[in-house]
């Protein structure tokens, strides 16, 4: 399981990780090696065997719909890196 | 006359209720104790002493008015940094989340302090519980509190340390794949991981969701049944939190005779090492000659949870990790644009294993992989549910070495990756299942070093899984010894 | 060729709280104060789904003929926007909760069956804004976390102006359901599209474009129309089409290619952890079933067959609910069903209109009540008032509660059919008007009109017209020559 440079910049890119070349180098190197490692799974024959999702089997629960919270106080937004008034500030989107 | 921080937390509760010593002199003690042995240990990223000398000063308020402040009334516990604490920074042992203070308890936590319990602090852990040593933490090195050249284990290495220190009566950790129970074993105290849905999530940060639950980390099995009993139950603010009751864990005594206790052969594996090997056999016959029956029983999938566990676990912790982007809380790098705040920010605040995680997972669940690694992942761990119900059909519970070692030397296993993420082979498959296993000291190996011993139990039985690991704790002396620091 | 239209509409649901958490999902609050820890996507938070969701999107399930999952499941969608917290978005995507359904429309009077692929239930995204100091994006999560459906149909249509006529009869009928105010100028009731071309005859599809930004049942079609001819020309001239995404531009009145997203559409879908599969049992979907309203194709129906309405009318008085309750209660209280239709359809719904009581969802203060109107229709009917009377009373009436026939008969505005006295105003006005006199009898019957007109203005609108007329013409005759 060869995991090339451009694979790991691919994955990167989604996961919205800044990498180093060197980074990459030893990203591309570990997963490889993780991967061949975890390539026995594809040696057990799952055909028909449902998928977990969930350790448990619980019913899903359901709340009624009530307005329980009050409006945010201050301590919520607080640790904002930038806001303006009670707007989180980013730099612009640009669509 | 025995040290305070000596106590066990029930005696210390105890005392407390009794009005024989004080919340606030018990509380200061267990600062005392802290001040101590922190530089040598390391165990906490943050110390609450105003916070808790407060609410032991409050809990004094409550009892001199002859009102009940609860089971844990006065007993100082920590928390992993990970369990968010209103007005405590909660760091889950990220820089992305150094200055990070929440504005709300997590249901464990607030149970906790309605049981009455004062937080003395928040311990060290492994970068949002991704680690099997603690060493993953951006902000601190924690040591095993039996050799500070050793790792503590983790990831809840910081709360398993403090614990074994002596530096509070039981701290809470999170396991999702051996968190608690690795760190206990090396530790040499007692890990409980409850089943999955027994303990509330709400406020625990997020590691992998379908596997993370929060348990205690105690000094013996009666406290821990104690701290599981103050935080177990029902929430409904966690959609998997089992709508059941804890059955009463008060028949601990009620010992092994009649039990049927299985011994999986895939847990003893070639490349154990031999005390670890030689201390469970040992302790299996301790459990034999108390009147349990023990049958050698297989878990034929084991082979395959290391593989199944990081790929479910990662591609979970990709998705759960998204939301630390620099726009609402935590760490922003300075940059020119959106897609550059981002990257930088992410860059910046994560460490190198959160990030092969985050890469590993993303991965697995992306275009064209899905199926392959993810899916695949999922109905493997449909197969290895099917492995221990077919055993739990015949036996009452399982019993295991935690890790094929004792804990290993700081630096031993950080290069490579894989072999970090061997140290679970013993604990993960418990996860995948949501099974509740204990862990226990049950030797040590030549270097002085603690071994743990795995009780694994039915889905929702954690009172067996207390009973037996009750009564070989009774009929042993290895939660007896005491850490040199 | 011909144009494959396929639509997705997102609509934002009525509930009192989000999806998610117990945050009130209110219109118009300061920005971010209707925000939790849930939907601020902050560390350790868990989402607890809201009952009246499913309870909301199993009734649009039922209205539009859909199965209804016993089991479906929540997944993750993931991808990084300022306006999304989490960093992914909890929806639904291989086991939806609804599935292979259809929408019964009626263009230009020709029924068309429209299918639908899937309903199901996801939480909304903040908003944000331009910020104008120093040309930043400024955030607001109050809409985080308020509950939507994602409504999408089969690539069954085929022109813009039934892609119009589709999305009308969808708002009305989740209006009709009262579980979406249907409002697109804000973004209650969302829509975009995917458009194809392809020779007549083809079956395979063309390629693909996705068309957003469009903020009106306007903008909808005039989108539509700008995108297909922009295919279709591109197509004669040879050039091959691209797979994208583009915005509507309202102002210009074209689409515009958005810049491509790097990395675009791999989302990484996957079953939510912190969600257990969701179980609907059949009896609730029965309890459901049972509190549907009559939707507005089969009353439009029933309006036809028991009221012998125009196939127009029933269709303005069935658009809306409660328009088509405040009918039938006016035939309930005695006015003949053409009469009220009338009344309903021109006087009533203009005063709904300027003063834009159709903005609420259910319009519970009407300017006069149905009563008064049924009232006024029936002593238009007995010939009691006439026509215009009752229409000068209306003004009167207005959130008065009065009943007309009291008014009628308090102010003296009842009907003259006294023959004596309109005898006598015949009489005067011909004599007062001698040139239409003479214009009549040279066998301009037109004029009789404009003598009608001058009979009625001198008994200040009370005459009987049709007894007018008849006087009018039966004086005309006698004194002819």
């Amino acid at each position: 399981m060869a995991i090339t440079h451009e694979e790991v910049r691919r994955v990167a890119a989604l996961a919205r990780l800044r990498l180093a070349p060197e980074e990459i180098e030893r990203l591309a190197a570990d997963l490889s090696h993780i991967l061949d490692a975890f390539t026995r799974l594809q040696t057990l024959d799952t055909t028909g065997i449902a998928p977990t999702a969930h350790a448990e089997d619980v019913v899903l629960p359901l709340r009624p719909d009530e307005v329980v919270n009050p409006p945010a106080d201050e301590a919520l937004l607080a640790g904002a890196p930038d806001r303006r008034e009670r707007r989180f500030r980013v730099p612009r989107i640009i669509e | 006359m025995i040290a305070l921080h000596e106590l066990t937390l029930r005696e210390a509760a105890a005392r407390v209720r009794r009005r024989e010593i004080s919340a606030t002199e018990l509380t200061r003690a267990a600062l005392a104790r802290i001040t101590a042995v922190e530089p040598g240990l390391g165990a906490f990223l943050t110390v609450c002493e105003p916070e808790a000398l407060a609410a032991a000063a409050a809990t004094d308020r409550a009892l001199a008015a002859g009102a009940d402040p609860g089971p844990l009334a006065g007993v100082p516990i920590a928390l992993k940094d990970n369990i968010c604490t209103a007005g405590v920074r909660t760091t889950a042992g990220s820089r992305i989340l150094e200055r990070f203070v929440p504005a709300y308890d997590a249901t464990v936590a607030a149970r906790l302090r309605a049981a009455g319990a004062i937080f003395v602090g928040k311990c060290n852990c492994d970068e949002f519980a991704m680690g099997s040593s603690t060493e993953n933490s951006a902000l601190g090195v924690t040591r095993n509190p039996w050799d500070p050249e050793r790792v503590p284990g983790g990831s809840s290495g910081g709360s398993a340390a403090a614990v074994a220190a002596r530096e509070c009566y039981a701290a809470l950790g999170t396991d999702t794949g051996g968190s608690i129970r690795l760190p206990a074993g090396f530790c040499g105290v007692v890990g409980l991981k409850p089943t999955y849905g027994r303990v509330s999530r709400w406020g625990v940060i997020a590691y992998a969701s379908s596997l993370d639950q929060v348990g205690p980390i105690t000094r013996n099995v009666a406290d821990a049944a104690l701290v599981l009993a103050a935080i177990a139950g029902h929430d409904p603010r966690d959609a998997t939190s089992a709508p059941r009751p804890l059955p009463p864990l008060d028949d601990l005594a009620a010992g092994v005779g009649g039990l049927r206790l299985g011994l999986p052969r895939e847990y003893f594996v070639e490349g154990m090492q031999p005390a670890v090997d030689a201390a469970v056999r040992a302790a299996v016959r301790v459990l034999e000659g108390l009147g349990a029956a023990v049958e050698p029983v297989s878990l034929p999938h084991t082979e395959y949870a290391v593989a199944t566990y990081y790929l479910i676990a990662t591609a979970e912790a990709s998705s759960n990790l998204a939301r630390y982007d620099g726009v609402r809380y935590g760490l922003r790098a300075p940059a020119a644009s959106l897609g550059e705040m981002y990257e930088a920010t992410r860059a910046a605040g994560f460490g190198a294993e959160v990030k092969r995680r985050i890469m590993l997972g993303t991965y697995a669940l992306s275009k064209g992989y899905y199926d392959a690694w993810y899916v695949k992942a999922q109905q493997v761990r449909t197969l290895i549910r099917h492995d221990f119900d077919a055993v739990f059909a015949r036996c009452d519970a399982l019993v295991t070495p935690v890790a094929p070692t004792t804990a290993f030397r700081r630096g031993e296993r950080t290069a490579d990756p894989l072999t970090m993420y061997l140290s679970d082979i013993f604990t993960i498959s418990v996860n995948l299942a949501g099974l509740p296993a204990l862990v226990l000291p049950c030797g040590v190996d030549g270097g002085g070093l603690p071994i743990g011993l795995q009780v694994i139990g039915r889905p929702f039985d954690e009172a067996t899984v207390l009973r037996a690991a009750a009564a070989y704790e009774h009929a042993t002396d290895w939660h007896a010894p005491r850490p040199p620091i | 060729m011909e144009a494959v239209i396929g639509l997705e509409v997102h609509a934002e649901l009525l509930t009192r709280s989000k999806i998610f958490c117990g945050c009130s999902a209110a219109f118009g609050a300061p920005p971010d104060t209707n925000v939790c820890p849930v939907c601020l996507g902050m560390p350790g938070v868990l989402p607890v789904l809201n009952r009246r969701v499913v309870e909301f999107a199993i009734r649009a399930g039922l209205a539009t003929h859909c199965r209804i999952a016993p089991r479906s499941v929540f997944a993750r969608k993931n991808y990084f926007y300022p306006d999304l917290p989490k960093g992914y978005q909890i929806s639904m995507y291989e086991l939806p909760l609804c599935t292979g359904g259809h929408l019964d429309v009626l263009v230009d009077g020709v029924a068309r069956r429209i299918g639908l692929t899937r309903i199901h239930m996801e939480e909304d995204t903040g908003k944000s804004v331009h910020d104008a100091d120093d040309g930043g994006s400024l955030v607001d999560f109050n809409r985080s976390g308020v509950p939507l459906l994602e409504i999408v149909s089969e690539p069954d249509l085929r022109t813009p102006a039934e892609a119009g006529v589709y999305l009308r009869t969808l708002r009305s009928i989740l209006q009709y359901l009262e579980i979406c105010d249907g409002n697109m100028e804000e973004g209650s009731f969302r829509c975009d599209a995917n458009v194809s071309v392809r020779p007549r005859g083809e079956t395979a599809f063309g390629v693909k474009v996705e068309v957003k930004n469009m903020n009106s049942f306007r903008a909808v079609e005039k989108a539509l129309a700008f995108e297909i001819a922009r295919q279709n020309e591109a197509v004669a001239a040879g050039e091959r089409l691209r797979q994208e995404t583009r915005l509507w531009d309202a102002d210009r009145e074209e689409t515009r290619s958005m810049r491509a997203k790097e990395h675009a559409d791999d989302y990484r879908y996957f079953p939510e952890p912190d969600l257990a599969p969701l179980v609907v049992d059949p009896a609730w979907v029965e309890e459901v079933r049972a509190t549907m309203p009559e939707l507005p194709g089969p009353r439009r129906e029933r309006f036809e067959r028991s009221y012998g309405l125009s196939s127009y009318d029933a269709d303005v008085l069935t658009q809306r609910k409660d328009v088509a309750d405040y009918f039938e209660a006016g035939v309930q209280a005695g006015a003949a069903p053409k009469e009220m239709a009338n009344w309903t359809a021109t006087e009533v719904l203009r005063l709904v209109r300027e003063e834009k009581l159709d903005a609420a969802l259910v319009i519970r203060d009407w300017p006069i009540t149905a009563a008064q109107v049924a009232s006024l229709a029936r002593l238009v009917q007995a010939g009691t008032i006439t026509r215009s009377t009752a229409k000068g009373l209306l003004p009167r009436l207005r959130g008065t509660g009065r009943d007309p026939a009291e008014l009628v008969a308090s102010e003296g505005l009842a009907q003259v059919s006294d023959r004596g006295a309109l005898e006598r105003a015949v009489a005067e006005a011909l004599a007062a008007n001698p040139a239409q006199v003479a214009e009549y009898r040279a066998g301009k019957e037109k004029v009789l009109g404009f003598l009608v007109g001058q009979v009625m203005r001198a008994s200040g609108g009370k005459a009987n017209p049709q007894l007018v007329q008849e006087l009018l013409r039966a004086a005309l005759a006698e004194e002819a020559p």
